[in-house]
């Protein structure tokens, strides 16, 4: 009995539509946010799933981080090696703009912050579930933003492994963002349309401030500095997509700033030889072996036999999965193909590539026959007209065009042709 | 007692179809989400929301609001001290693990970069956000703004 409404006792606090004083909330302000971040989540989502694919999870066990994928993998398609540019741009564009989004997703969580505090906790029983899916939503959505930026700065403390959260966190975000995009959107593109045409916004008594405090700002003017913030946060990481002094501009995000060391090796490196395990013993003249094998069996090549063979140019970037990338380089070695001829494959097959690494996730990595059969994929063995630095993959390490950096493997001692 | 306590209404059928199918995919992907160490996972899940709603956005919010008290509704310089205030703490949330040096050990090791002079840069970077909105207000000087409409 005690339960029934009790229209005698006003709500307190931020329950109280009186606590939110700020002229600025509104079905306009929110509104525009709501669709900027409409246009640029569906980009992450799907510049994250085109990541995804270009890791070919479908080609091998050792490309596939999340096996139990079920249908969330169903779009997946055998990755092309042209544009070579096309990694580098598909996650720098996942990577830049998901970091230019942060204040527009701030902007927008503030916007309607009141809504969290609205009293009766529900009305209906769609209401109920509409407030439990946005647990899913904004919750999604920080932990997406947060996963990411974390893992950019090689802060590894969320609890598992950044390919699983990641991928399975942006299904669980989308499944709820698709929800409030076909309940909110039609509402926002009507609140938008209404105020082109100069009519007062829609009213919405949970977002208003009945009782609001003089403006300090104007609308605009917030929609400004947030706008501000996101250019700022753009223009201070998209030169970490390109090498010499563009890069400088990165003045505070991972990569940006000067390029490692002096020389031709003077580009990018994702893991150092020293932090992938690698010991100077093992990358000798004397020391080195690249096992091959194939249809025929097995040979083992010194570093000097593989340059007697025919070697090839190939001016291709490194591309990260964390948003920075190295301009083209000038790569030099002996093509795949040729490779995998010598052990009998005339026709392109795929292949197992195994690292000298001790360390790493990917020391292991398989390449689709597509990728083996395109002429500027390398065994390289030289950049930029010197010998392969430690830290890039000295004595010889794969370059495939297109393809995510780690796909690259660096300080390669065995490839296995065939089907994987 | 009866017609006090109305039945709970069900709402929007379609909305309510809308939901059902979202919850249905959010399941789908979550139990994959969660196949692992599930307690942290949901805790950084939830936690996440919990913190921005009730810890970081009240926190600015209040911050604001204190900024507002003591300027005294002197609008014309609220926001030259709000808007470089904003795009620092932005920078400073953004990149803390780098910023704070958390990393550094390990970037240094990983990447053959410095992790050095990350504070420094956002410091000067702070510097020249704060000096440039000085240099704008002293600009700016005697203008009067117009009564605070909007």
């Amino acid at each position: 009995m005690a339960r029934s409404s009790l229209p005698g006792r006003l709500p307190r606090g931020p329950f109280s539509p009186d606590f939110w004083r700020s002229p600025l909330r509104g079905t306009w302000f929110t509104s525009v946010l709501g669709v900027v971040l409409l246009a640029g989540i569906t980009i992450l989502f799907v510049t994250g799933l085109v990541s995804y694919a270009a890791y070919n999870p479908d080609l091998s066990p050792v490309n596939d981080r999340t096996p139990d994928k079920g249908v969330l993998g169903f779009y997946l398609f055998s990755w092309p090696t042209d544009p070579p540019w096309l990694y580098r741009l598909t996650q720098g564009v996942h990577v830049t703009l998901g970091l230019g989004l942060v204040p527009v997703l701030l902007a927008k969580l503030w916007s309607v912050v009141p809504k969290l505090f609205t009293l009766p906790p529900a009305r209906s029983v769609t209401h109920a579930l509409e407030r439990i899916s946005l647990i899913l939503l904004v919750g999604g959505a920080l932990f997406q933003f947060v996963t990411g930026i974390l893992n950019i700065q090689l802060d590894y403390i969320f609890p598992g492994s950044f390919y699983s959260l990641h991928f399975y966190g942006a299904w669980v975000f989308f499944g709820a963002f698709l929800a409030h995009v076909v309940l909110k959107a039609p509402a926002a593109f009507r609140n938008l349309r209404r105020m082109r045409r100069g009519e007062d916004e829609e009213p919405d008594e949970e977002l208003t401030a009945p009782r609001p405090d003089p403006p300090t700002v104007t609308r605009r003017g917030a929609l400004g500095l947030v706008g501000g913030a996101s250019l700022l946060l753009v223009a201070t990481s998209a030169g970490r997509s390109i090498d010499g002094p563009l890069r400088q501009t990165a003045v505070l995000a991972p990569h940006g700033g000067p390029e490692p060391g002096h020389g031709p090796g003077a580009f990018q490196v994702n893991k150092t030889a020293d932090h992938a395990g690698i010991r100077p013993d093992d990358t000798t003249e004397e020391t080195w072996r690249l096992t091959v094998t194939g249809r025929t069996g097995t040979v083992r090549l010194t570093r000097a036999d593989l340059l007697a063979m025919e070697q090839h140019d190939a001016a291709l970037p490194i591309a990260c999965v964390e948003g920075w990338s190295t301009s083209d380089q000038a790569w030099r070695g002996v093509r795949l193909r040729d490779l995998a001829a010598l052990v009998g494959h005339d026709e392109p097959a795929d292949v197992y590539v195994e690292s000298l690494q001790l360390r790493g996730t990917w020391r292991h990595a398989a390449l689709s026959a597509g990728q083996v059969a395109d002429g500027r994929s390398l065994l390289a063995l030289s950049v930029n007209g010197a010998d392969l630095t430690p830290d890039h993959g000295y004595p010889a390490r794969v370059v495939v065009p297109a393809a995510p950096g780690v796909l690259n493997t660096k300080w390669v001692t065995r490839l296995t042709f065939g089907e994987l | 007692m009866a017609e006090r306590m109305p039945r709970p209404v069900l709402g929007s059928p379609f909305h309510l179809l809308v939901l059902l199918c979202s919850f249905a995919l959010c399941a789908y992907a979550g139990v994959r989400l969660l196949d692992g160490d599930w307690l942290m996972i949901t805790v950084w899940f939830v936690g996440a929301a919990i913190v921005h709603d009730l810890v970081l956005l009240p926190l600015y919010a209040a911050a604001d609001r204190a900024l507002i008290t003591v300027t005294a509704g002197r609008t014309a310089w609220v926001n030259h001290v709000r808007v470089p205030a904003a795009l620092s703490g932005l920078l400073l949330l953004v990149w803390f693990p780098l910023i704070s040096g958390r990393v550094s050990e390990r970037y240094q090791a990983v990447t053959a970069l410095s992790a050095d002079g990350f504070a420094a840069r956002w410091l000067l970077i702070t510097a020249a956000l704060f000096g440039g909105s000085a240099v704008l207000f002293a600009v700016r000087g005697g203008r009067r703004r117009p009564g605070a409409g909007n």
